[in-house]
């Protein structure tokens, strides 16, 4: 039973055959470069205790994937781990650490592709770890000093990762022409959804235990905070991006399309009694997608505002203290 | 309960085995990459890769028959190129009805669907041939002589030496919580708690096991200083690749990229 859940291969990884040539070679050198930099970073952040802190801490996580507890009939949740990795070490060392988990899940137990490697390693090192970066920041620095901070921004920080990278998986399979996007990436993005509560309800977990054993591991992240500017932008605009385009490529151009084209096959395989529904999901599916849009946009530049806000306030606050 | 068995790798003295770890995965991701560059619908190019990925795990002595069990590991995600087989625009072959929507079948969209999910099959045959017959160090070194950055390539074999230990750990967390709190392995059983409760247990295990893992890293990191470790990863310098692994993988490198110019030519 263990061992099954080890080894099912979960809907995150993707497997070769699936993205296109270009999309991957494209995703690889995204991929390298941000490594490459992390390195760098981490190495001047942690110099020599590097090699053992992220390979334990990887291997860990690895392991800590094998944790599932049951749902319902049969299914299970488990963890990916990029929020826990990101609040644990900061986002460079958790690029690294989860750069290590994917390659060796791809390398030796075949869960993701080699050559879409690099994009695995994209959608849950990159994309994982700065959305989870951005979401957590924000949450703690609204709570200030408060314990709820930790808690709603690891679970928020959690869901939002899967999320948005199982809508930017969707991207990447419409990309290639391997599915189509208004099928793919509203089917990865609901399944997450509801996968992402398990991951966040798991990081809370974990951060209740290490918030009571070892608070000093989470505090020790606001040190490495000072560096984090560029990734908490980074997580911003890729939220902000994935947000904006998944809705769009799901109802547009190729959506519209699909709709038309089932709709001449309809008329001729069924003659028009069933024309009405295809007329009236069209303008249904368009508003829906631009009220997302719409949401989603002023939901981030009210985070953002507020974020700014408060950062500011208390920036003054520690200044007129000194 | 150990989990060593956990390793894909299969001793054995086949060629594939004695072959140079660096020639291995060369010609395993020049052959994953063939795979993904033929273009949808070249049949006879398909049947070739899988002749190929046959004929090597033939040779491999790893039995056609374990390879091919471990390949339909990755086959459920064939579900998410399902939906093309109706929504590429073309011939029509035949029509689905499902409550109110009719779903027709294009022949562009069956030969894109088919040829994705044989894409699919022969990599990852490709890529248990290459796990089960390499051992993890020789893929270290394989990583090594691609110019992977020697930093990472450590952290990947410290990362590897440590996760038995922790899947060790997590097992036996697992089994504490079985004791204590009943699981049910039969879906018809309900297991203790809400399923909050269990999922915040079950995070309760993942904090104490990356506890673990972080006074474990302090711990390795004291024993390596104790050893001299003053942050250079060293290693053996690589061993020259003999005369026979490059006329195998030039044969190699030459079958892929015929194959590939046989697929353009005919099929692009």
């Amino acid at each position: 039973m263990l061992l099954a859940n080890f080894f099912a291969p979960e809907p995150m990884h993707i497997p070769d055959g699936f993205l296109s040539v270009t999309v991957s070679v494209i995703l690889w050198i995204v991929s390298i470069a941000v490594i490459a930099y992390a390195l760098r970073r981490v190495h001047e952040d942690l110099g020599e205790r590097q090699v053992p802190l992220m390979g334990v801490l990887a291997a860990a996580i690895f392991a800590g994937q094998m944790l599932n507890f049951t749902v319902a009939g049969g299914t299970s949740g488990h963890l990916m781990g990029a929020a826990i990795a990101t609040i644990l070490l900061g986002p460079w060392a958790a690029i690294l650490v989860l750069t290590t988990v994917v390659g060796v899940q791809a390398l030796v137990f075949q869960d993701g592709g080699l050559l879409a490697l690099g994009a695995n390693i994209f959608n849950m090192g990159v994309i994982g770890v700065a959305v989870s970066y951005f979401v957590y920041q924000t949450i703690q620095r609204l709570a200030g000093e408060r314990r709820w901070g930790v808690f709603v921004g690891g679970f928020l920080a959690a869901w939002a990762s899967i999320v948005i990278a199982s809508l930017a998986v969707g991207l990447q399979l419409a990309l290639s022409g391997t599915s189509p996007a208004n099928i793919a990436i509203p089917a990865m993005g609901g399944v997450h959804m509801l996968i992402g509560i398990g991951e966040g309800l798991i990081t809370v977990g974990a951060l209740a235990l290490l918030n009571a054993t070892r608070p000093d591991l989470l505090k020790a992240d606001k040190e490495r905070a000072a560096g984090g500017a560029a990734v908490w932008v980074g997580g911003l605009l890729i939220a902000l991006v994935l947000a904006i385009i998944s809705p769009l490529a799901s109802s547009h151009p190729d959506g519209l399309e699909w709709v038309a084209e089932q709709k001449g096959f309809l008329d001729i395989a069924r003659g028009p009694v069933y024309e009405i529904i295809p007329d009236y999901v069209f303008p249904g599916i368009s508003n829906e997608a631009v009220a997302t849009i719409v949401a989603g946009i002023v939901g981030t530049i009210i985070v953002f505002a507020i974020a700014l806000v408060v950062a500011y306030s208390r920036r003054n606050r520690a200044s007129v203290k000194n | 309960m150990h989990v060593h068995f956990l390793d894909p790798y299969r001793p054995g003295y086949s060629p594939v085995h004695a072959l140079d770890a660096r020639i291995k995965l060369v010609l395993t991701l020049a052959f994953i990459l063939t795979a993904a560059l033929t273009p949808a619908g070249a049949w006879p190019v398909y049947i070739l890769l899988l002749a190929l990925a046959l004929g090597v795990e033939i040779l491999s002595e790893l039995g056609v028959g374990y390879v091919l069990k471990r390949a339909v590991l990755a086959f459920p995600f064939v579900l998410a190129a399902l939906p093309v087989v109706f929504t590429l625009p073309g011939k029509p072959l035949f029509s689905l009805m499902l409550g109110p929507w009719a779903l027709t079948a294009t022949q562009p969209g069956v030969e894109r669907f088919v040829s994705i999910a044989l894409k699919s099959w022969v990599s990852v045959q490709a890529a248990i041939v290459l796990a089960s017959t390499t051992e993890f160090p020789d893929l270290l070194m394989a990583m090594r002589a691609l110019r992977i950055p020697r930093l990472l390539v450590s952290i990947f074999g410290l990362m590897w030496r440590y996760l038995f230990v922790l899947a060790d750990e997590v097992i036996r967390l697992m089994r504490a919580r079985i004791s204590r709190s009943g699981e049910a392995d039969r879906a018809d059983l309900k297991p203790g708690g809400s399923v909050i409760w269990r999922a915040r247990i079950t995070g309760g295990m993942a904090g104490s096991l990356f506890l673990r893992a972080f006074e474990r890293s302090d711990r390795i990191y004291m024993a390596m200083l104790a050893r001299g470790y003053d942050g250079e990863a060293r290693s053996e310098p690589l061993q020259r690749l003999s005369s026979a692994s490059w006329v195998t993988l030039a044969l190699g490198m030459l079958l892929l990229s015929s194959l590939l110019v046989f697929a353009l030519l005919f099929w692009a």
